[in-house]
């Protein structure tokens, strides 16, 4: 029996983007984002272990702009993934399934880890001292 | 035997819900853990080698962040493992895949556990 080549639902080259499922693929690439994110904690952990010198180096990356960048991609990954985490958790519990209710907890989480961005990186340019 | 039979109860795998229950059992502990772990790492934003080894030496630092670093690779080896289920279809490539992910998460989880525990000791 041969198969024909069809196309596989869904077949997202004719749906709107939505806000539904934007966040749920978010939430699988933010997964993902972290996961390779780890790569940084694991170096700024053994760096550490190692010694002053080979921890001033790995520090020095994480000022750097990429660093930087890296960074606060890394910050916003991780409180979406949380917040949206949490969102799945209540769905997994049987609550928040209106279509009202998808929509506000939706937007609660990007603002919410939006804002909790901002205030991680309030702090961590505080205790720097503003640099 | 008909074919839902051996889709019952722990269904064909034997293994049941025990992969999507551990995953949120894994969750549900990394709320508070990264709560605690982001509002205490931002703190150190910039510190020195002295300060920040001085944090990871407190037991209870010491502790949270082994429990954060068990918590958090274990969640991502089973994510993972169900985002290359999901997507690498050839059973070749899935199986390295899995094998891959699952031996990295292992190998980064011990080096960040043995680098807080050399510094804690």
């Amino acid at each position: 029996m041969s198969r024909a080549e069809r196309p596989l639902s869904p077949h997202l080259q004719v749906y709107r983007l939505q806000l539904t499922s934007v966040l749920s693929i978010l939430h699988r690439v933010t997964g993902v984002v972290l996961g390779v994110g780890t790569l940084l904690l694991v170096w700024w952990l053994a760096a550490a272990a190692v010694g002053p010198e080979c921890f001033t180096s790995a520090q020095a990356f994480i000022g750097s702009v990429i660093g930087r960048v890296l960074l606060l991609s890394w910050v916003w990954a991780l409180f979406y993934h949380l917040c949206n985490g949490i969102r799945h958790l209540f769905w997994d519990a049987g609550v928040g399934y209106e279509l009202t209710a998808f929509y506000r907890s939706g937007w609660a989480v990007v603002v919410v880890s939006v804002g909790l961005t901002l205030l991680a990186f309030v702090v961590g340019y505080a205790s720097r001292g503003g640099s | 035997m008909s074919r839902l039979a051996p889709a019952r109860g722990l269904g064909a795998a034997k293994k049941g819900v025990q992969h999507w229950w551990l995953q949120r059992v894994s969750a549900i502990a990394l709320v508070p853990l990264l709560l605690w772990f982001t509002a205490s790492i931002t703190q150190l934003a910039g510190a020195d080698h002295a300060t920040v080894t001085a944090w990871l030496a407190r037991p209870v630092v010491a502790v949270l962040l082994v429990l954060v670093l068990f918590a958090a690779f274990y969640h991502l080896k089973l994510g993972l493992e169900v985002v290359i289920e999901d997507y690498v279809h050839s059973a070749c490539a899935k199986h390295a895949m899995l094998l891959a992910s699952g031996f990295g998460c292992v190998l980064l989880g011990a080096i960040a556990v043995f680098s807080v525990l050399k510094i804690a000791f």
